[in-house]
């Protein structure tokens, strides 16, 4: 039986009831025979419709909703206020036996489709469903006063990054959350720094408030999935003095189905879903987790990356692996890698042509990561754009190469690096002048490429503490 | 009506316990975080510590960059009734 079971849910009278509206061509067909029926009818859009006959305005949709009127017109047989039998659209044939009335329609077409009902609107079902459904949603309601401004409400709150957000009510939350498959009270995580259990409710709730569209839900949550892992290590990332947040790495085809940037002005503003999935994330650390600056955030600068920082690999366009797949998934995996990192730096060479000279320039570049005398302390995010990548590609380097010629340009002397050489006190203890240092660890340099076709730059973006004391980049599927 | 982004806890307030009128005979243990030099600092307090009559305990994190396990949060808690943590920077 076709209802949805509510304590809101209103009565259908005995004997026949049938729905329409006007906009329906078929509604309009059979509207002359509602004359010749003693039946109870419902109109869903002009209350003046049908015509000829005593209708009742299902102005706010409660009927058509309640008794999951997918069509119309919809015709209904109730008897001791139970549904016996329906039909939808027109089926002469239908309407003759549950009416009664054997020649009901002859003049009129054997069959006709019905509409959709105003109930089943895509623009309106989210409304319904908050208005009527039995909300699974378990968030308190924050009640706003007449004169309340939504967003300064917000802002009073304490909830935002000091940007406007899109106020969270359960009909946005509904929404999004049609963007998972996942119930709503699922636990994503546990997010520092109050170790709390974050639901996928409250991942909606912060990724409407981010602007974010239901499809970027999932990579919130694999997003978030991997932000709140030991490895990465989000409560010393938000506790450090350094200026790091998560920044976020999407791979694989869903990048480009959603609608993600990996080309001009990639780690720029601009387009909704880079800047809206790693602002979701970082809402969520704060309201859920409890990580806000000036208390746990102990930044001393942050970066502005910290609103929120998340970009595509153009993996379909690189001449190299991409790193989702250098880290062990497949080019048709979609996911999310994090890495703690701080605003992004731009590589400068447009002379050179050869991948050798190229490569000195990265490894110049590359040294000065923090402190061009401190090693090993940190890894290292690399952007390699397009026209940089060419040189390379065109010489036949592939990741492997680029990487190791990188590495091998970066074995610096420990008597360069030592506290007081060069006139600096920052270094590396006396007791190493005499060695090779690496500047970064093996698998300290992750290369991503991406940016637009034109320029001869890339960026580095400079990591955290590393390795087990500090914070390790976290690759995560991408679940639907 | 809006839906509460937050994790809707109270937050449990605790008062600090009453100030020691002497640490003669008391235990204090000393929190080593891991930091460069917050052993030089911890050094130094422990011989002040221990010339005015205070037991002391030594401990360290394994990170400064994670919170104390909290089986050294226990561990400490059990053994000592001052406790003073060597932040750095």
């Amino acid at each position: 039986m076709a209802d949805r079971a509510n304590a809101q849910r209103p009565t259908l009278p005995d004997g026949l009831v049938v729905i329409v509206k006007r906009e329906c061509e078929t509604c309009q067909m059979i509207a002359p025979l509602l004359q010749q029926l003693d039946a109870t009818v419902y109109t869903q859009d002009d209350p003046e419709f049908p015509a000829d006959v005593s209708s009742i305005h299902d102005a706010d949709l409660s009927v058509s909703w309640h008794h999951e009127i997918e069509t119309v017109p919809t015709l209904i047989r109730i008897i001791n206020g139970e549904e016996i039998e329906r039909t939808v659209g027109w089926l002469r044939s239908d309407w003759q036996r549950i009416t009664g009335i054997d020649t009901l329609g002859d003049d009129l077409p054997v069959m006709r489709p019905g509409c959709g009902s105003m109930s089943v609107d895509p623009n309106l079902v989210d409304m319904l469903r908050a208005r009527f459904g039995d909300s699974a949603l378990r968030s308190r309601r924050i009640e706003l006063a007449e004169l309340d401004d939504e967003m300064e409400v917000l802002f009073d709150r304490g909830v935002t990054d000091g940007l406007p957000v899109v106020p969270p009510t359960e009909q946005r939350v509904l929404r999004m959350l049609q963007g998972t498959t996942r119930a709503p009270d699922d636990i994503v995580a546990i997010v520092a720094p109050d170790l709390v259990e974050v639901s996928v409710e409250k991942v909606a709730i912060n990724a409407v408030m981010a602007g974010c569209k239901p499809e970027y839900l999932p990579w919130v949550i694999a997003a978030l999935e991997a932000v709140c892992t030991d490895e990465f290590n989000i409560h010393g990332v938000l506790a450090t003095t350094m200026p790091v947040g998560p920044v976020l790495i999407c791979n694989g085809p869903g990048t480009r189905a959603i609608g993600m940037n990996s080309g001009v002005n990639v780690l720029g503003q601009g387009n909704r879903a880079n800047s809206t999935i790693g602002r979701a994330v970082q809402l969520i650390v704060r309201n859920v987790g409890g990580g806000r600056p000036g208390e746990v955030d102990r930044a001393a600068h942050g970066n502005p990356g910290k609103v929120g920082f998340c970009f595509a690999e153009n993996d379909a366009g690189s001449p190299f692996t991409s790193l989702a797949v250098s880290r062990g998934f497949s080019a048709d995996d979609n996911t999310v890698t994090v890495f703690a990192g701080e605003g992004p730096r731009v590589i400068v060479d447009q002379l050179a042509r050869d991948p050798d000279q190229l490569a000195n320039t990265f490894a110049a570049c590359l040294r000065t990561a923090h402190h061009p005398k401190l090693v090993l302390g940190f890894d290292c995010l690399l952007v390699v754009g397009p026209e940089h990548g060419h040189v390379f590609a065109e010489a036949g380097w592939d990741r492997d190469r680029l990487l190791a010629e990188l590495h091998a340009r970066l074995q610096l002397h420990g008597a360069d690096l030592v506290r007081g050489a060069g006139d600096m006190a920052e270094g590396v203890p006396d007791w190493l002048a005499g060695e090779t240092l690496p500047k970064f660890r093996p698998d300290g340099l992750l290369l991503t490429y991406a940016g637009g076709g034109a320029g001869l730059f890339s960026a580095m973006i400079g990591g955290w503490a590393n390795g087990s004391t500090g914070s390790r980049p976290v690759t995560r599927r991408v679940v639907p | 009506m809006l839906l509460d982004p937050t994790n809707e806890r109270t937050i449990l307030e605790r008062l600090l316990l009453p100030r020691p009128a002497t640490l003669h005979g008391k235990t204090v243990g000393l929190l080593d975080i891991s930091k460069p030099r917050g052993d030089v600092f911890l050094d130094r307090l422990e011989q002040r510590l221990i010339a005015v009559g205070a037991n002391v305990l030594r401990f360290k994190k394994p990170t400064f960059a994670k919170p104390a396990p909290v089986d050294l949060r226990h561990e400490i808690a059990t053994k000592c009734e001052v406790v003073i943590e060597a932040l750095a920077d």
